[in-house]
Order: structure tokens, then sequence, then C-alpha cells
């Protein structure tokens, strides 16, 4: 039981990815990409979430995903056309299509309601001519048409009557050979059954599976199943969309015919299928001998049987087959596997065969695969062991400095090499986890759609630069931001149809969703082609609220920011979306944790953009190590311009305590770390330090004053706030060659902490259990 | 040590006693991960008196507190004989600076008496219970207490 549930979670996982391209497939058709590549792609990802789905008796699950089929088959064969609305219908489809599997995983209910009338609405599409159906006929499952006892002939009539636009499955009367002397003698022998199985190339066509077949199969009962490869031609005659295997299954079960042909109602008229009581021998001589266990001979006689195979065989996806079998035949006789082997770079080439071959991949790693599944807490372990490594190294490395080797010895220079490599397997280690923001942006375009119809705004996403890539550490923190962020652009920033008319504007509101690589870290900007922040509003509601004085001289950029402040919310009446009061002041500490930053610009009547930064990883970064006031912190060298040794001319002193650094014609507060981190009461003149030149994330410098330089280092990131919390000033901590731990300093909080004057609006301090 | 508690049915818990100043202290041996010799901490900026700073533990950052400081009382220098007690309190690990680690106690629950009324508000707040054995006056401290709050990031 275990390892089925193993496999469903697997086939959870792989819903998520077809899901993830079926609307990928579907929002492709609706920029006018309908090319029958992409409308394939999206009837294959709805057929193989279906085809599941029945593995796992899905009941509901199955009734929509088929109803949906059957329009997309419609779709496919230009028998419905692709217009821009029937679109939009597909991608509601698609949004109720991803309730129902979230719902057979056990995370949320489907609005039954809600499914019945978008079956419905699909039924309508797919028959144009035919009356909207009502709701009862919606409700009718097709798929419990097929009910497990019932004989055959009720099978297909209850079919006909029910079903007759079912384009994915035809249903046709079969031809059944009942050998009533084998069935005599296999009732003597006890419940054993043959079951010859030879798929049309239609079969796989439909991302159908020998391999679950035979699975399905094993589940009756203790089964053999046999190959018989003989069919298959030469390689150079071969060609990879046909169908030229077919299999005898030796089943032994109680069940009754009825159960065993079940498990073909899917692939039904896309097989030859016989069902036989007994050792029902075929009168295939090749096939005879493999049963008789005499391989070499069937091998042999295979170019014989070619020349008269009557039917299409085999084999859209070679390879994975005889994988798929494996573990499933008891024993597998080892020479029908090998002339199957010469195929499998064919396979390649059969785009049906994707779908079905990565189902493979999971359950037995065959070969010739390219892609593994790991487990990632075993990649963390391993990243966790480089940072382990990568301290290791830079101790070993500061050890051998404190004896005073020569750099140019042996041993220094194979020190270097250590660094480097260590590097290289860092760098590579951190790939495997990096992943393309792809996997968070493409729920948005549902969440637009929602957000848009519950506030009454047209909006358009438009995304942009799917594929940064960013670890995973990162990846999974970038979620709920993203949602609010466009929560927020869509509900407070978009104006309605109405109002945007008014403007002059096109109603259809564009919300755009981008993420783009800069100075080494990620930036996800959210902006909507809104009414921008009303500045007058967001000021006297800060004013009203206590949050700043009313005195208080403010520039536009820092009114736009008032809406990080906690408790701020503009919304004119609270509303389902985005005005509960958690706003964006939750979402900026969240960012803020993960030692991001989060700020806003806006334009009055042309919109705002939200601008999210975050580091590329949370595990390494490049830092200089200096010293302050007999500690050693660890300053980001994204963050660093230069370091300079100051002249006593260059620092000017501004005001009673302040003074400036005069760099090239310009000048650049001075900040002593020491000083700011409450490392030490007085500073001590900035020419007896280094300056460290920095620049915040709002691109505004400043000069960091230290005492020494160490020198430049990549250190392992750890969390504070893993056992303690956040500290202000500090973005994580770090474990130094000689074992202590160093503090990485934020080069903005320092900034800001300088920056602060009592009457400002200070961010949330920390909550010390006093 | 323990031996001679009789027990009156209630369940059995161990705990390990140490001292802070002149006074014994204990915590739940469970939550204890292990007992190390003291060494130098890095300093925490902007943080509270009794926060000494953070050590590595083993790839790990953990923050040691002083536990006398915690409790109101003078912090001490830390001499050799110094050790700190890496406990779990909730989902973090933290290191207690305390004296000296005393002995492993044995004892029921109906052993522990309710903390007194005395004026400090730390104790009061970071003090489950007291227990009296052979004379020795020990308090139990409740560890969910000692680390300050972090910051709701509920988003």
């Amino acid at each position: 039981m275990d390892e089925l549930e193993a496999i469903k979670v697997t086939f959870f996982q792989e819903c998520e990815e077809l899901l993830a391209d079926l609307e990928g497939g579907l929002l492709a058709m609706q920029d006018g990409n309908d090319d029958g590549d992409t409308v394939n792609a999206v009837f294959r990802a709805v057929h193989s979430i279906k085809g599941g789905a029945g593995a796992f008796g899905l009941e509901p699950l199955v009734r929509f995903a088929h109803v949906f089929e059957t329009l997309l088959d419609a779709v496919r064969s230009n028998e419905v056309p692709a217009t821009p609305d029937l679109v939009v219908t597909l991608l509601r489809a698609s949004d109720v299509l991803a309730d129902h599997v979230s719902s057979a995983r056990g995370l949320g209910v489907v609005d039954e309601a809600v499914s019945a009338a978008m079956a419905a609405e699909l039924k309508a599409c797919t028959d144009p001519n035919a009356a909207p159906a009502p709701a009862a006929v919606v409700e009718a499952p097709v798929f419990e048409a097929a009910p497990v006892a019932a004989p055959a002939e009720a099978l297909i009539g209850a079919d006909d009557a029910l079903d007759d636009d079912d384009l994915g499955f035809d249903f046709q009367p079969m031809t059944i050979t009942i050998d009533e002397q084998a069935a005599d003698v296999a009732a003597a022998a006890g419940n054993v059954w043959t079951v010859s199985i030879r798929p049309k190339s239609d079969l796989y066509r439909k991302a159908n599976e020998t391999a679950l077949l035979l699975r399905e199969l094993a589940r009756l009962g203790p089964i053999e199943a046999t190959l018989d490869a003989s069919a298959i031609p030469p390689l150079d005659m071969l060609d990879a969309e046909a169908a030229y295997a077919t299999w005898t299954v030796r089943l032994e079960t109680e069940e009754d015919e009825t159960a065993i042909r079940e498990v073909f109602e899917f692939v039904d008229g896309d097989c030859d299928l016989e069902i036989t009581r007994g050792e029902g021998l075929t009168p295939d001589a090749a096939l005879a001998a493999l049963l008789a266990g005499d391989a070499p001979a069937a091998v042999e006689a295979a170019p014989a049987v070619v020349a008269e195979a009557p039917a299409p065989v085999v084999v859209v996806e070679a390879a994975p087959e005889p994988v798929a079998v494996a573990p499933v035949v008891e024993a597998a006789p080892a020479p029908v596997a090998a002339p199957i082997a010469p195929a499998a770079p064919v396979a390649a080439s059969a785009p049906a065969a994707a779908p079905a071959a990565k189902a493979q991949q999971i359950d037995v790693p065959g070969p010739g695969q390219s892609v593994i599944r790991v487990d990632p807490e075993r990649i963390d372990r391993l990243i966790d062991l480089v940072g382990e490594l990568v301290i290791n190294q830079a101790m070993l490395a500061q050890r051998v400095g404190e004896y005073g080797i020569a750099p140019s010895s042996n041993l220094a220079m194979g020190l270097d090499e250590l660094e480097q490599l260590t590097r290289e397997i860092q760098d590579s280690v951190m790939a495997i986890r990096a992943q393309p923001v792809k996997s968070v942006f493409q729920r948005m375009p549902r969440l637009v759609r929602e957000v848009a119809s519950m506030t009454g705004k047209q909006a358009r996403l438009v995304m942009d630069g799917e594929n940064t890539e960013v670890d995973k550490t990162v990846i999974e923190r970038l979620s709920d931001p993203i949602t609010h962020m466009l929560r927020n652009a869509i509900d407070h920033g978009l104006e309605s149809p109405e109002e945007r008319k008014a403007a002059g504007k096109n109603p259809e509101g564009v919300v755009k969703l981008a993420a783009l690589h800069r100075s080494g870290r990620i930036v996800i900007e959210v902006s909507d082609d809104g009414k921008g922040i009303n500045r007058e509003r967001v000021h006297s509601i800060a004013i009203k609220k206590g949050l700043i004085s009313p005195e208080l001289q403010l520039t536009d950029e820092e009114i736009d920011n008032l809406i990080f402040l906690p408790g701020f919310s503009t919304a004119d009446k609270i509303s389902d979306v985005s005005g509960r009061g958690v706003g964006m002041d939750v979402v900026k500490r969240s960012v803020q944790a993960l030692g991001g930053r989060i700020s806003i610009t806006s334009r009055p009547g042309q919109g705002s953009t939200f601008t999210l930064s975050l580091p590329l990883t949370l595990a390494v970064l490049d830092g200089m190590v200096v010293d302050v006031a007999g500690e050693t912190l660890v300053v980001p060298l994204a963050a660093i311009v230069e370091s300079l040794r100051p002249k006593p001319e260059e620092v000017r002193p501004l005001g009673p305590v302040g003074s400036v650094l005069a760099v090239r014609d310009s000048f650049v507060p001075l900040i002593d770390v020491g000083l700011t981190l409450g490392y030490r009461e007085a500073s001590p003149p900035p020419t007896e330090g280094v300056v460290l030149l920095v620049e915040g994330e709002d691109g505004s410098r400043a000069a960091l004053v230290a005492d020494a330089i160490h020198g430049q280092r990549q250190v392992v990131i750890k969390s504070l706030e893993q056992n303690y919390q956040q500290v202000d000033g500090v973005a994580a901590a770090t474990i130094l060659g000689d074992g202590r731990v160093a503090l990485i300093l934020d080069v903005d909080a320092v900034i800001s902490l300088r920056r602060r004057e009592p009457p400002r609006p200070v961010e949330p301090t920390l909550i010390a259990a006093e | 040590m323990s031996e001679e508690i009789i027990t009156t049915g209630a369940e059995r818990r161990e705990l390990i006693s140490f001292r802070v100043g002149d006074q014994e202290y204990c915590v739940d041996i469970m939550a204890v991960r292990e007992i190390r010799g003291w060494s130098p901490a890095t300093t925490l900026p902007q943080s509270p008196g009794y926060m000494r700073g953070v050590i590595n533990l083993r790839g790990a950052v953990l923050p040691i507190m002083d536990l006398a400081c915690r409790l109101g009382m003078p912090m001490v220098e830390p001499t050799v004989r110094s050790v700190f007690i890496v406990v779990k309190a909730g989902d973090r690990m933290i290191g207690m600076l305390v004296d000296a680690v005393s002995d492993i106690l044995s004892i029921t629950d109906d052993l522990v008496q309710p903390t007194p009324d005395v004026a400090c508000d730390a104790v009061r707040s970071f003090i489950r219970g007291i227990i009296s054995i052979d004379g020795r006056m020990i308090s139990e401290i409740s560890l969910d207490r000692l680390l300050p709050e972090r910051e709701a990031l509920a988003a």
C-alpha cells in the first residue's frame, strides 16, 4: 500500500507540472499561438491527468477531466474553433481542474456547483449545435457507466447512450474469443487467464502506457508477462510512432472477466485484446517458443514474423517499456529485452512518448534517461557539507598563513588549488539547487484572473524573465510577497474599467511581473499602469492613524513608502482581497527576514512599481572581512563600490557631530560602523581606519569606517534567526577560518540606522521580552 | 544524590542542577543537548545585556545567554570553570552560561512547589517552581520564556 501511496505522491507532483503546462499552453493560445503543437500539449496535459486519476480511482477528477479533454480533442481536430472566448473558458476550466486535483489530494474542497456549471459549459462548447446540457446530464458520471460487474454488451450500450460525443475514448465492440475447451481445462487448474494485448499506435498517441496496464493486471493477482518483440523490424525500417509489440500475460485471479476487462477500460479500441480462460496459447509460433522459454528460437523467428505481421505494431517508447515491465514480470526472460534496446534512441523522437516516459522515471530509473529526481534533503545535506568544507579550507589556509609559509611553496600552491576546487564544487552544488522562478510565476495568472474578477477590474498579466534562476531556498519564499504585491497592484493600483475609460486609458489594466538579476541579487518587479499612489491620502491617513507626526515634512518617495508602515491600509472599504490590515508591512518584514528589501515608486496617473530585491542564494556570500572595534565583520562584496584609506583633507566635518568624505567632487556621509552597532562609544578619527564606499539598495552612497581590512572571502551564510532572532544592522552570521562566528553586515540597515532620527517613522523595533 | 526520594506514583523526571552565583537552578534533562566549557562569544550589536553573543557549535550559530544577568543578577566574568548548557527551547537552541553544573536530580512533580511571590519580575516569569531536596533550594527554569520573542513573520 505504501508503494501505491508513493506512486500517488508522484502522480500529484506530475499533476502540478501538467497543470502548469496546461495553463502555459492555454496562455500561449490566448496570445494567438494556437498551432497544433500547443493544442496537442494542452490536450495531453489534461489527458495524462485523467489517465493517472483513473488509475487511482479519483472519480470526480476523472469525470471533470474527461469532459475537459473531450472539448480539447474537438479543438485539436479543428471541430471547435479556438476563439479567444473559448480559450478564456478553457483557462477557467483549468482552474477548476486544478481545484479537483487539490481536492483529490486532500487539500481543499471543490465547489460542486462551480464544477458542474463549468462541465456543462464545456459540454456546450464541445457540441455547439446541441441544446445546453441540463446539469443532470453533466452530472451523470460518464465513467460510472462502466460498473465492475456490467457485462460487456451493457457497457458498450450505456456508453453509446450517455456519451455520444466522447471523442477521446471510442468504446467499440470487441472480439472476444472464449475457448470453451480451454476454459474447462483452466477451471480444473484454478483461475488462470491468458490475456493477450496488442496495442495499436493510437494507444501510445493518447499517452497511455502498457506498463500501467500490466501493473493494473498485477493488482488482480500474480501475473507472468511475456513480451513478443518479434514483430519489431530492423532499426532502419522502424517507424518510431508505430506499435509493434504484443504482450501475453498469464494471470491467476479470483476475479471474473469483467474485472480484467475493466483494466483496459481506458485503452478500449486502442489495442487488440484477447482474454482467454486457461493457459491459452496463441497460434503465433514465435510467441509459443517464447512461452516455452526458447528465447533464441523466438528471436531467430522474428524476421520471418515481421514479413507476415498483419497488424501495425509497437513501440513508441521502446526504452521505458522493458524498464517498467521489469518490476511486474516475475521471471522476465532476459533475451526479450535485448532486441528492443537498439530502438531506444529512436524513441526520443516520438512526442507522445514524453509524458509516459516521464512517468517511468520515478518508478525505476531506466537507461538513457536524462532527468533524475532527488530528495531535496539530500541536496541540502550536500550543501551543508560543502559549506563545512569551505570553512575548513579557510581554516587550513589561515593556519598555514600563520606559519609564514612562502606563497610560492608547494604547500601554498596546493592550498590555492584546493581553494579553487572547493569553490567549483560549491558553485556546482549550488547550481543543482538553482531553479527558474517560473515555478512561482506560473501560479500567478490564475491569481490575477481571480483577483480581477473579485474586484470587478480588468487586468492582464504580462510576465518577463520567468527563466531567471535563483536558489531553491529563495524560490520557496518568493511566492507570498509576489502574491501580495500582485493583489495589491490590482486591488489598489488599477482603476475600475469605467475610471480607466474616463482617464483615456484602455479599460484593461496591465500588471507586469518581471524577474531579473542585478548586481548579484534577484530583483522582482511588480508594476501596474493604474492611478499611482494618492500621496495626499496616504499622508493624511498616516497622520490620522498616528503613524507619523503632522509637522514632519516628507519627500514624495518617503510618503510612498509610508504604506509599508505596520497598521497602514488605504482601501476605502475592507475588501476580501487585500484590505485585511495585514498589509505591506508584513510583506516588508518577511522580505527583510530573507535579507531582502522592498520599495515602491509611483507616478500619479501612470502607475506604481514595487521592487523586491533578494539575494540569489541564502547559502553563500562573497564578502570583505573587516575589523571593527575588536570584532570581525563581513561586508557583502556586492554592496562595496571601493575601499580606500582617507586622507585628512578628504574628511570634512558637517554639523556638530557628523562628517562627510569627499570622493571625487561628491560628498558621502561617513558612518563609523563600530559606533552605529554600539561596539564603541566614540569613533576614532576616520583617517586612522579604512573606508569602504558602499552603495545601498536605493542607490544612496555611504562611507563605512572600519579599523582594518583582512581581505576578501566567500563565506557560508548561517542564520541568526534559527536560534535567536533578527538583529538590526546584521544580515546573518558566518563562521570564519578560526572557528569563530563573525557577523555579516546589513549595509542598508547600517545606513538607515545612522540616518534614523527620533521623529522619523521607525521600523518595528525588536520586541525584547523584558 | 536522589535515590532516597520515594516515588508516590507520579511520573519521575530527571533534572540537571547548576549553580549561578550562590543560588541553585535546574532544567529538565530532556531539554539539555550538551554541556560545554566556556569559549569567547562574538558580541551581538543592539542586543539585550544578557545576550553574551553567539558561538559556533559545530557549524550552527548558537546564542549564549548569561543566566545570572537574565535573572536580574549582576553579570559575572566567566572563569575557566564556567560552562554553558546547550538547551532546546521550542525550536531554538540556546546556550546558558552558568558557573558550574552540580548534579542530576530525579524527582516527581509533587516535589515542585509554586514560586513564592517575590518582587523580581524576571524571577517570577522564568522560574517554573522550586524544589526542596536535602535542605537545598533548587529553582526550576522555564525555558520557553528565556529567549526574547521573535518577531512574527507570518505573511
